[in-house]
């Protein structure tokens, strides 16, 4: 008997910590031999805690929510008594979890599997069985041709065709050649890249001594975000563990083949996420793009050519070495073949990395996996590509997901982020909130870019504080074009869209905003105001009493007022009044 | 003035003669000197020493290391992570990302303004708490989040992170008593 416990960011922050303390007391306690492995995130992250209970006949038991009293309980009925603890239970050998029947696993095939700081477990797990294949057996050209047959495109956000930058970057000549990992993932709700990080580091080394291999590179480097300290911390653990056992480093295999990796952190800048900026930080410059060409393939690290590709494509690439080009084309679509991971968030009821073949539609994606709206709420919109990215309204819910049909709706595919809106979300508000990003992190380079979006966000700002004007609308959709026409690097290209696709789909919210001073999903503060309806309150004190401005009166058991002009508008109250009076009211 | 700038202040004009720091400073410049590129990397270092990148500390390597201060400076105030400021002993980093923004990040932060008195970016007068608001932190479905040295905490609501703030703040005050008796 095994116990699988989840220790991802998300896991230990959920309490995965005290849940694996718990476990080693009850086996201490109860003098069980029962082997306990530390695993990444299967992806699960709504479930956090995670617990897998793996039997004699290797049946897996996994439970969700788990705390160190359902420990307890887990230990005197199912261990120890053998009846599982059903009210925790998410998927067991006869019950089938809704969240992962759905899902076709490839660059997550080992996340929430194995022990990401096991090398036994990665090696049990094909690890480098398609490295040490590949330098013995095929040639570099062989290498991007079976590449080619996958049609695997970029999963870092432009969907660019990987066999093609490897082939360039292989054909370019250089006395030095570097391959990159682009694991500054900057785009706010997107979290696969630290997830595989975290869980399975071996697989995004591999895929990149791959690459090395096919474009004659000796060097890599990972670029990563500060901010993914666990990541970082495997990763140098896995690179370790590689170049002990020969795996990384010179003459691998006994091929003649040299390949080291080493880690670079990225000191936070979202525009470091395109290629010529990444290269200006890795050599120690501030982060900003260059005009292309010449592309990285011909001139990229220090002026030789450089491939960089992000995680997730790293971490298909062993796969489909193993497998087969064939394999992975088979599945997805004729355009977009293979599989791509998605991180759902927002107002989901089942948030977390799902990966899925490409062509599911968004609807089967957001409701058959992520179990639809929380709280039963109605579905608003789908942010799809993060600041680059645009929303998806409910009527094009049946928009396959694939590079080319989210393209149409006006979003990107981005690099998966999938964040869900229900009516509570305003989407004045959210154009305002991505252009606040955009403006934050544009480098300053282009005019348009830096002058365009912080006039944008200007009016932005003044649609959603009441004090937007006739012609604002149009005003943003003219300088979005500038904008868009105007930047050299997919930053200001795409900066405008979040504002476009709202205008295009939701243009009555504006509309709202401006001519009524209403917000329809009463999240602008400047347009609404907390009541207290005197006669639904009790004059309990509960709203008074957490009211971080201090601005609610009233004798007891008597209804409460709020001073309008001291309320900060930040709804305490409204979660602080007991369900059953229901007191609080926004307009 | 405060107390933090006055002490921040006196731990510059001591930054040749504080062993603690002036030793981890020195071996951390003999590691990248002579190799190129490693700028980024070498204030990152300098941050870990310090807790913040101090004025005369990037003097010093542009004397050294032989950069333009203009550059240093250049790129100490690219990047979000360099902070120009020491922080205060419990660093807050509350999640702005899309999923805490659509699951109510703001209301966390008027509430932890409104307790603190400090604004993003500001440390409280005491040099307890330095809060900034950053992009995203990764952990989208725990939204919203925020981070305390390293720790996150999440899905929150305005109580429940003024509940972990207002226990932080107990816990010193009782350090503080029990250190005085």
């Amino acid at each position: 008997m095994k116990i699988r416990i989840g220790l991802g960011s998300c896991g230990i922050a959920a309490g995965a910590l005290k849940v694996k303390e718990s476990v080693e007391a009850e086996i201490q306690e109860r003098k069980l031999e029962i082997e306990v492995q530390s695993t990444g995130c299967i992806g699960m992250c709504h479930a956090e805690p995670l617990l897998d209970v793996i039997d004699e006949q290797n049946k897996v038991y996994s439970y969700g929510y788990v705390t160190p009293k359902v420990v307890k309980q887990i230990f005197a009925d199912h261990i120890t008594g053998q009846s599982p603890v059903e009210q925790y239970l998410i998927s067991a050998p006869e019950k089938d979890c809704d969240f992962l029947a759905g899902q076709k696993r490839v660059a997550l095939r080992n996340c929430g599997i194995i022990n990401p700081e096991s090398f036994q477990d990665c090696i049990e797990h094909k690890g480098y069985q398609a490295l040490k294949r590949v330098v013995t057996e095929m040639t570099p050209e062989e290498v991007i041709s079976e590449i080619k047959q996958s049609g695997l495109r970029g999963r870092g956000g432009a969907g660019f065709p990987t066999w093609f930058k490897w082939d360039a970057a292989r054909k370019n000549p250089g006395d030095a050649k570097y391959i990159v990992c682009n694991a500054d993932e900057g785009d706010p709700g997107a979290f696969m890249d630290r997830s595989l990080m975290e869980g399975d580091p071996h697989s995004v080394l591999e895929g990149m001594a791959l690459a090395g291999y096919a474009v004659g590179a000796n060097q890599g480097f990972i670029y990563c975000r500060a901010e993914y300290p666990l990541a970082i911390q495997r990763a140098e653990l896995a690179i370790k563990q590689a170049e002990e056992r020969g795996l990384l480093g010179k003459n691998i295999f006994g091929s003649g083949f040299d390949f080291e990796i080493s880690i670079k952190q990225g000191a936070g800048a979202f525009v470091c996420g395109e290629e010529t900026a990444l290269i200006a930080s890795l050599e120690g410059e501030r982060g900003m793009p260059r005009l292309k060409p010449p592309f990285p393939a011909q001139s990229g690290y220090w002026e030789r050519p450089t491939n960089i590709n992000n995680v997730e494509t790293y971490a298909n690439v062993p796969w489909i070495l193993v497998n087969g080009g064939k394999a992975f084309s088979a599945m997805g679509t004729d355009k977009s073949p293979g599989t791509k991971v998605f991180a759902l968030a927002g107002k989901i009821k089942r948030g977390g990395l799902v990966e899925v073949p490409m062509g599911l539609s968004l609807r089967e994606v957001i409701f058959n996996i992520g179990g639809g709206i929380k709280d039963d709420q109605k579905f608003k919109a789908v942010q799809m590509g993060g600041p680059s990215g645009g929303c998806i309204p409910e009527e094009l819910l049946d928009t396959p997901v694939d590079y080319d049909s989210i393209t149409q709706t006006g979003a990107i595919m981005g690099s998966g982020g999938m964040v869900v809106m229900d009516e509570n979300t305003c989407m004045v508000d959210l154009a305002r909130f991505f252009l606040d990003f955009t403006q934050t992190e544009s480098c300053g380079k282009c005019v348009q870019c830096r002058i365009g979006t912080k006039r944008m966000l200007e009016i932005l700002e003044r649609i959603c504080d009441g004090e937007g004007r006739e012609g604002d609308i149009e005003l943003l959709e003219e300088i979005a074009v500038k904008v868009k026409e105007g930047s050299l690097c997919g930053l200001g290209q795409s900066a405008p869209n979040p504002v476009l696709t709202t205008i295009r789909y939701f243009r009555d919210e504006y509309e709202a905003h401006i001519r009524d001073k209403k917000c329809p999903a009463k999240q602008c503060k400047a347009l609404i105001t907390f009541q207290i309806d005197p006669e639904k309150c009790h004059g309990c004190g509960t709203c008074a009493r957490k009211c971080p401005a201090k601005c609610i009166t009233g004798e007891k058991k008597k209804p409460h007022v709020i001073d309008q002009d001291l309320c900060l508008k930040c709804g305490t109250c409204l979660d602080a009044c007991p369900s059953k009076y229901r007191a609080v009211t926004v307009e | 003035m405060s107390c933090t700038s006055q002490c921040s202040e006196q731990q510059e004009n001591d930054i040749h003669k504080d062993a603690k720091t002036w030793q981890p400073l020195q071996e951390l410049l003999a590691q990248y000197r002579g190799k190129k590129g490693s700028l980024v990397a070498i204030l990152q270092g300098v941050q870990t020493i310090y807790g913040y990148l101090p004025q005369q500390v990037m003097d010093y390597i542009a004397d050294t290391m032989k950069i333009k201060p203009a550059k240093i400076y250049g790129v100490a105030t690219f990047y979000t992570q360099f902070r120009l400021k020491p922080v205060g002993k419990y660093h807050i980093l509350l999640c702005q990302g899309t999923a805490c923004h659509v699951n109510g990040s703001e209301r966390i932060l008027t509430a932890i303004s409104e307790e603190l008195k400090i604004k993003p970016d500001e440390t409280t007068s005491d040099g307890l708490f330095t809060l900034d608001c950053v992009a995203c932190l990764g952990c989208c479905s725990l939204a919203p989040v925020m981070m305390i040295n390293g720790q996150a905490h999440g899905p929150l609501t305005p109580d429940k992170a003024l509940r972990i703030i207002r226990g932080l703040t107990a816990q010193e005050q009782q350090a503080c008593e029990g250190g005085s008796n």
